[in-house]
């Protein structure tokens, strides 16, 4: 649905140039959620904003559904950039409108007719669940409301895509959690494609189908979520489940990429008679999957034995200093 | 002693029959006194609407074409930004005698309230297109952008977004214009441009009458006070922060 390719972008402050993006490629599937996950200052920011052509790419070019984002100037980008919903970290609302008002903001530009234009802000705040505020101004909502406004505004046009500028960071863990779950219903009832740029690990780790580890402005790993955390080696899986760095060289990263029935720990001690002791670890809920990370000290004299049987079985494993 | 207890009470006499003449010679005063109120309130409202006229469109253009504007045009903007500050940087007593000549071409004399609204207008254009200026930059860069990003046209981004969202600081500025060019208009009345200012200038200084000016500043504080109260009350209604 989003594709872009080998987007370069600099900018030139006074004494020195800032390279935000080199050469990035982006590939998001229709229906999907794709986040990009970074410290700030790693151009994910400026690489959400070439999507829709707030900034312009110096290099490398955009498509979004069917069109040539890049090729487009003046009224056919308005148009196309119409077809794209963006929601904002600040929320971005007109505090001199009501809620209605914002919400139908877009339409207005847009030259929707006010009947039209109003049947749709009410369907619009019915499904963020604000029917009661349609008449309240922005500065009489709270941080969640507020970014729930945001989101009816980004859809009112029917987008296929919504952009999301680090949507959450401005909200506490409770709304933080609303407000994901109301993206995913989105995506889920209007098949919606989301690219989101965020900070916070938790957000991938919630939503996201597929994610982007960026530094620096390149990619350092993309993919699908689950399948970076089957892989040896992964910023993802390590940045997902921290582990302690207490080990000594008999320590082991156990990764199991997805649930397991099987008791796995209590198995190797019978059968290979080696000694497990766990050091930290952690499962968590991942695109809908239980994965889990195992940090364990393990001795014994079949001990490759006991690690290949891991392996065979589908977990990953990765030992210390290898 | 009884010297300063003396003097005492002949000044409070004094000052209460000052009052009392003030107010028997009201009624006397009061045909000239509604004249000249009439003359400001004319010379103030016409200035101000030109103002506006001028001095908004200016405002958005010195916001507009400033770097990361909507409109980024540096040499534009040196340029309207410079006029402005010359008119700023006149007092308003020496630009009112330097544009006299201007006056005359537009309005056939330089006397009267009709053509003391030409250097009116001129003295509170830049002053009100600066203060259009400060509010419309206090608008949120966010919004803007967002706009941006629902394919707004920049002309409606101007009409929709920047204008109505610093609706209530334009209005705060509006007042403070109208106030300014009050006091202005005394000034204008110094040459020759009627109204309270001419009439405190005329009557009160030239011919020692000190009623006329006890009157005329009266009216002028009351004059103010109203222009400031209606402007205050409509910047709290518009509030939605």
């Amino acid at each position: 649905m989003i594709d872009a390719v080998g987007l370069h972008k600099t900018y030139r402050l006074k004494k020195r140039q800032v390279e935000a993006l080199k050469g990035v490629d982006l590939h998001v599937e229709s229906g999907e959620i794709f986040g990009v996950v970074g410290q700030s200052g790693a151009g994910k920011s400026t690489l959400l904003r070439s999507v829709n052509l707030l900034e312009r790419p110096d290099e490398g070019s955009v498509r979004v559904g069917d069109g040539e984002l890049t090729a487009l100037r003046g009224s056919r980008l308005r148009e196309a950039r119409r077809g794209i919903g963006m929601v904002h970290q600040h929320f971005a609302l007109l505090s001199s409108r009501t809620v209605a008002g914002n919400v139908g903001f877009p339409l207005e530009v847009a030259g929707v007719s006010r009947a039209e234009r109003s049947r749709r802000v009410g369907e619009l705040l019915e499904l963020v669940g604000l029917s009661d505020k349609a008449r309240a101004y922005p500065s009489q909502l709270s941080g969640g409301q507020k970014q729930r406004v945001g989101i009816a505004r980004a859809l009112a046009p029917e987008p296929k895509v919504l952009l999301s500028d680090e949507a959450t960071s401005a909200l506490d863990p409770a709304t933080t959690e609303s407000i994901l779950s109301l993206l995913r219903s989105l995506r889920d009832e209007l098949g919606l494609t989301i690219l989101l740029i965020t900070h916070e690990m938790d957000v991938i780790k919630r939503i996201c189908d597929s994610a982007a580890i960026m530094e620096n402005g390149e990619f350092r790993e993309s993919g699908r979520v689950l399948d970076l955390i089957g892989t040896p080696g992964s910023l993802l899986a390590r940045s997902l489940f921290p582990l302690p760095d207490n080990g000594g060289p008999e320590t082991v990263v156990i990764t199991y990429p997805r649930s397991f029935d099987e008791p796995f720990m209590s198995e190797l001690t019978r059968r290979f008679d080696v000694d497990v002791n766990i050091l930290g670890g952690g499962v968590e809920q991942v695109a809908g999957q239980s994965v889990g990370r195992l940090s364990v000290d393990m001795r014994g004299s079949r001990r490759a034995e006991a690690l290949t049987y891991l392996s065979e079985h589908g977990l990953l494993v990765e030992e210390a200093g290898k | 002693m009884t010297t300063d207890r003396i003097l005492y009470l002949a000044d409070e006499g004094n000052a209460v029959t000052a009052v009392l003449d003030f107010v028997y010679d009201w009624p006397n005063m009061w045909p000239s006194l509604w004249l000249g109120t009439q003359d400001t309130v004319y010379m103030v409202l016409w200035a101000t609407i030109f103002s506006v006229l001028v001095g908004l469109p200016l405002g958005v253009l010195l916001v507009t074409t400033d770097r990361g504007g909507l409109t980024p045009a540096p040499a534009v903007r040196a340029v309207l930004s410079a006029i402005v500050n010359i008119g700023r940087s006149l007092p308003f007593i020496v630009l009112m005698v330097a544009v006299l000549s201007l006056t005359r071409f537009l309005v056939g004399t330089t006397l009267g309230p009709t053509a003391a609204i030409v250097p009116l207008s001129i003295g509170a254009i830049p002053f009100f297109a600066r203060l259009v200026e400060t509010s419309l930059r206090e608008v949120d860069r966010g919004v803007i952008e967002a706009a941006y990003a629902m394919g707004t046209r920049k002309l409606t981004i101007v009409g929709k977004v920047l204008l109505p969202e610093a609706l209530p600081g334009l209005i705060a500025g509006l007042v403070m214009t109208v106030v300014t060019l009050i006091s202005y208009s005394a000034m204008a009345g110094a040459i020759g441009g009627g109204g309270l200012g001419d009439l405190a200038i005329r009557e009160g200084y030239q011919r020692f009458n000190d009623h006329y000016l006890w009157a005329t500043v009266i009216l002028l504080v009351v004059i103010v006070q109203i222009a400031q109260s209606l402007g205050d009350l409509l910047v709290r209604r518009l509030s939605r922060r």
